[in-house]
This record gives structure tokens, C-alpha cells and sequence, in this order.
């Protein structure tokens, strides 16, 4: 079995399994298809549940190359739910300035500002290995305490076949191949999915006719202040765009757009990526390349994310452009959304069409993240000479006038889809609620004295009351609810109440174990919640 | 929804019409478009209401107001 690409950490090299010596295939209840980021999150959610998670990945640890650089806040809530947000954050670079410009202009700058009271930053900057790094440690952190969570490296799935009530599979290994049977399987296997593939399945959208060079590059003497730097036709000609980011270890991405007949082999070779970077930095500066690579990029969706018993997360179900940081942030939202129903299912708390919501959910955030991605894209690179013109006279006036600075796109920057309308919906009855806790949202989070709120929520149904009464627990057909109650002036800077309760003095929000909310009401009406509860588990 | 003003509404529309002429005069075609496209964008951030532009760009497209053929 060869490596399709080298190794940046080796972390679970292949080991015979006792299913490989088995006359019949082992069923396992759940099985993950794909060691990246969003394969290795899924088997953490699933194993800090304690349901037995086998994941096969066709290589022996995480591949090389920085690839998705820019982890959103929303994508550090969830790690942190799973327990390994800390060492993101603290590795990551913090940057909140960018700066755009058109030519040799600067044309304007801006602060992502980030707002008091949260956790995470807006965004950092980390490679992608180390992001999965941090996810694979948690996963021995919890295997040592006894979650069931199992990476099998060099298993190569060949084939998969369908069932009503489980999945069959066809492992190729070093040792030759073996079968096993999954009740659930995840496909997590990236944007060429082999499984989607195995299974015949549509994968459409648009092509986008550009190429872009990603180089990273370790600076030897110079330095760049920690900012996102984006030129539109930048003056030094190296690319029709360009994107300078800072990333830890001194290291910067820059990111030129090269064309559609841009010649691969040609724009790959040392002497050429360095001419472009010549051209950019200035003669005389040195630095070394770390890494480098060529990609084109489709919008791309399934018309479904579920097959029966197979489910399909992250690229593999959904791809779009890198502008505005919506793959890994997106995978890692379905894994967030998939890991609680599952687990319901699973462990029979939950009719199976529960299941049929993660698709519902997640492709409403996926034509999002679609609709927002290929925006950036056509203003980043205009298909048509008025589509250029147009961009050309945004820039143009935004250099001068801040009305149209907002007009300006070069990414427009992740932030977590909120389920508007979607069937798991409960009533949104706080009349003068705000906008950003309504129904279907995530919860923002707050400072609550020396811990955050978030913290506080998360992996179970939480009953939150804001000067409000209700039971501290409640049972409903199987499923627990905990209340959690807070006061407004548990929090002096008002951020709660300006945040949760807008112009109203109470609140109870019935939230989600992925922390969104399921319902709100300004008072505690059993009934209420309990029809609430049951319409957010598919009961109804 | 606000309804997009196709009354007159224009304080002097002779002077305003010599001006826009003007404006383009002695202008490359490229140099045009690219003024044109300044002026659209202005006008519509006056204008702000994402609903009046749509009236506009629909009538901008299809002034007889009949269903294009196709």
C-alpha cells in the first residue's frame, strides 16, 4: 500500500486487528471513514459518549502541508466541548486586522473587534496538522480514560455495500484484506470521497476556471506584523490576487491566484514560485519554502447527506472555495450536529429520523457556506469584463468613501449557520428577544465570574433560566434535561441580559447538546418544554 | 416595500441630462463603463433599500415591463 502523500506526524501506525482473523465479518457500531479533522472529531464526539467508534484511514497519521490554516470561533467552542480547544489556542496565531489592497494601495483596513465576553477569539491561524494533532491527543487522552474509540491506520476501504440495518466493507490492509460491518457508517473522506464514490453518488456544483499557488515560507530575517493582507491585482504581478497570512512557527501562507491555464508543473518548480515571491517581497530577502502546492476548487454539494445507515460529513458531503475559512469550520459544524443525534439513536433515545435532520440542517448550512463562498469568489475573480468592471469601480471608491468598503469582498469570514425555520425548531417566545439568541442559533457565550457560559453548556439538553423557576432536572421519555440557572446580575457587564434577554426581564431556553437553541420563553411552562424537547429529538 | 419612484422626481432634468452626457464626453469605452459602473453604485448606496434597486434593475433590463421572451 503506498502513501499517496508524506507524513507530517506519524501517529497510529497499522496494527493487525483481531477482526482480520475473524472466519465472519465483526459488526461494529459505529465506524468512520477518514483520519482528517472532521473524521477524528466525530470519533471523539461519539467515544466521549461511550459508543465503540472504529475509524480506518488509508495512512498511518496526518499528512503533510498546511492546507486549512484559519480556525473560526465556532469551530474552538466545539473543541473545546471535546476538550482540546486550550492547545489550539494557545499554539495559533490571534490576528484581528486586515488589510486590502488594490494596485499598490492600501485601501482600507479593518478590525474584526472582537466582542467581550467570549472564550475564543474571532479566529487563528494554525496549520492544519497540528489542528488534528490536537484532536488525535484528546482521542488517547479519552481512550486512556476508557472511551471505545479505536484508529486503524493503512485500512483502505475498497468497497462498501448498503444495507437496510448495517454496512458491509471491504478493508484492504498491509496483511491483505479483511471484512467488518458497521451499523453506522460516517464517511468523513474528503472532497473526492471514495465512498461517495462506491456508492454512486452525485457530488454537484460549479467548477470555478482558476488555480491558485499556495506557498508557505519561513522568514529568515524579515517579518510581517501578525495581519491578512489581500491584494486585488497587486502591483508586484505575481498573481491576479493575492493573500498574506501569518500562521505560528514563523511562518506565512501566501496564496497567489495564478489562472485557470496556469501550467502545474511549470508554476510548481522552486525557481518559479520563488519568482513570484521575489517579486512580492523585494530582492534580498530570504526565506525558506515549507510547503507548496497548486489547487483549483469546486462549490460542490450531495443532494443528501444521508443514505440510510451512511452519513457523509465534512468535504466529503460539501466542498467549497477557501475564501472566508468554511471547510474545516463547516466539517467540524456537522460533526457538532451529527454526534448528538447519533449518539440519541444509538442508544434508543431518539427515533432514527432524527437522523434525517443532520442532513436537513447541515445542507442548509452548506448552501450558506456555498452561496457565501461563491460570492467572494466571483468578486475575487470576476468571470465576465463587467463583472471586472464592476469590482474594478468598488475598489476604486472604496479607497476614497467608506460606503462602499462594505461592498468589498475578499472572504467573507465564517460564522456558525443559525437552523432558521428548520423542523427541530421549538416556539421563539421572547417578544423583544434579541436576534442573535433566537431559535435555531448558537448561544453566544458570556463571562459568568471566573468561567464562561459555553462551558456550562454542551453534550446534554440544558434548561437555562435567567431569573427564572423551573425543576432542576426533568425527564421525558429517556431524555434528561438539567437546568441551569443564572441570574442577570450574575453578569456585571450586562453582556447576559443585552445578549439573552433583550427588552424582556425573564428567560428559559431549552438549548441543544451542539449549544443551539431549541426554544425560548420569557417563563417556565412544563408543557411547553416538554413538547419542545420532544419536537428537537424528532419525537413529533 | 417602498415603491420605486417612476414619476418625475428629477429638479431640473434638462441640466441633469447635459451633465450625464458630459461626463462620458471624449471617454474610451472602457473609461465609460468604468464610470458608469462609479455612478451606479453611488446612486444605489443613496438609494439603500435592496428592494427599490431590485424594482430598478428589473425595469433597467425590461422597461415595456412584458415577460422577456425565452
Amino acid at each position: 500500500m503506498q502513501d499517496r502523500y508524506s507524513l507530517a506526524f506519524r501517529l497510529y501506525p497499522y496494527q493487525r486487528s483481531a477482526d482480520q482473523d475473524h472466519a465472519n465479518p465483526v459488526w461494529h457500531k459505529v465506524i468512520v471513514v477518514g483520519g482528517g479533522p472532521i473524521g477524528l472529531a466525530t470519533a471523539l464526539d461519539l467515544g466521549r459518549q461511550g459508543i465503540p467508534v472504529v475509524v480506518l484511514d488509508d495512512h498511518e497519521g496526518i499528512g503533510m502541508g498546511s492546507r486549512a490554516i484559519c480556525f473560526s470561533k465556532r469551530c474552538l467552542e466545539i473543541a473545546d466541548r471535546y476538550g482540546c480547544g486550550r492547545p489550539m489556542v494557545d499554539k495559533g496565531v490571534v490576528w484581528n486586522l486586515g488589510k486590502v489592497f488594490h494596485d499598490d494601495r492600501l485601501i482600507y483596513e479593518f478590525n474584526l473587534l472582537p466582542e467581550d465576553g467570549h472564550r475564543n477569539p474571532a479566529f487563528i491561524n494554525l496549520q492544519q496538522p497540528y489542528f488534528e494533532k490536537f484532536i488525535f491527543e484528546q482521542i488517547e487522552a479519552e481512550i486512556a480514560k476508557g472511551a471505545p474509540i479505536e484508529v486503524r491506520g493503512k485500512n483502505r476501504v475498497d468497497a462498501v455495500e448498503n444495507h437496510a440495518d448495517h454496512v458491509s466493507l471491504k478493508v484492504m490492509t498491509p496483511d491483505g484484506p479483511y471484512e467488518i460491518e458497521a451499523g453506522y457508517l460516517i464517511a468523513c473522506d474528503g472532497a473526492a470521497s471514495p465512498v461517495r464514490g462506491m456508492l454512486g453518488l452525485d457530488f454537484e456544483g460549479r467548477v470555478f476556471q482558476d488555480s491558485f499557488l499556495i506557498a508557505d515560507i519561513r522568514m529568515k530575517n524579515e517579518s510581517f506584523p501578525t495581519e491578512r493582507w489581500f491584494w486585488f491585482e497587486p502591483w508586484f504581478k505575481s498573481g491576479a490576487s493575492t493573500l498574506l497570512h501569518k500562521q505560528p512557527d514563523d511562518i506565512w501562507r501566501v496564496d497567489f491566484q495564478i489562472g485557470w491555464d496556469a501550467d502545474r508543473k511549470e508554476e510548481m518548480k522552486e525557481e518559479n514560485i520563488r519568482h513570484r515571491l521575489d517579486a512580492m517581497l523585494g530582492k534580498g530577502i530570504e526565506y525558506d519554502i515549507v510547503w507548496s502546492s497548486i489547487y483549483t476548487f469546486r462549490c460542490c454539494r450531495m443532494k443528501t447527506f444521508r443514505l440510510g445507515r451512511v452519513l457523509f460529513a465534512g468535504d466529503a458531503a460539501h466542498q467549497v472555495s477557501p475564501f472566508g475559512a468554511r471547510g474545516a469550520n463547516t466539517g467540524m459544524q456537522d460533526v457538532d450536529n451529527l454526534g448528538w443525534k447519533l449518539g440519541m439513536v444509538i442508544n434508543g433515545t431518539a427515533p432514527e429520523t432524527l437522523l434525517d435532520t443532520y442532513h436537513e440542517e447541515r445542507a442548509y448550512g452548506a448552501d450558506e457556506n456555498i452561496l457565501n463562498s461563491t460570492r467572494s469568489t466571483d468578486f475575487i475573480t470576476p468571470k465576465s469584463k463587467v463583472s471586472l468592471t464592476f469590482r474594478n469601480a468598488v475598489l476604486d471608491l472604496a479607497e476614497h468613501y467608506e460606503f462602499a468598503r462594505p461592498i468589498v469582498n475578499s472572504g467573507r469570514l465564517s460564522v456558525p449557520c443559525t437552523y432558521d425555520g428548520l423542523s427541530l425548531n421549538g416556539p421563539d417566545a421572547i417578544t423583544g428577544g434579541p436576534a442573535r439568541s433566537r431559535v435555531g442559533s448558537v448561544c453566544p457565550d458570556i463571562l459568568l465570574g471566573d468561567g464562561y457560559l459555553l462551558d456550562r453548556l454542551g453534550s446534554r439538553f440544558i434548561l437555562l433560566t435567567i431569573d427564572a423557576d423551573a425543576p432542576e432536572v426533568m425527564e421525558e421519555d429517556g431524555i434528561t434535561v438539567t437546568r441551569l440557572a443564572l441570574s442577570a446580575t450574575d453578569d456585571a457587564s450586562g453582556a447576559l441580559a443585552e445578549r439573552y434577554l433583550g427588552s424582556a426581564q425573564t428567560g428559559v431556553y431549552l438549548i441543544r447538546p451542539d449549544q443551539h437553541v431549541a426554544a425560548r420563553w420569557t417563563d417556565f411552562d412544563e408543557h411547553a418544554v416538554r413538547a419542545a424537547l420532544r419536537t428537537a429529538c424528532a419525537k413529533e | 416595500m417602498e415603491k420605486l419612484n417612476l414619476k418625475p422626481n428629477l429638479s431640473a432634468p434638462d441640466d441633469f441630462y447635459a451633465d450625464l452626457i458630459a461626463a462620458h464626453e471624449g471617454l474610451s469605452d472602457d473609461d465609460i463603463a468604468s464610470v458608469n459602473a462609479r455612478l451606479i453604485l453611488l446612486l444605489a448606496n443613496h438609494i439603500g433599500d435592496c428592494s427599490v434597486l431590485r424594482q430598478a434593475l428589473s425595469i433597467a433590463q425590461n422597461p415595456s415591463g412584458e415577460k422577456a421572451a425565452g
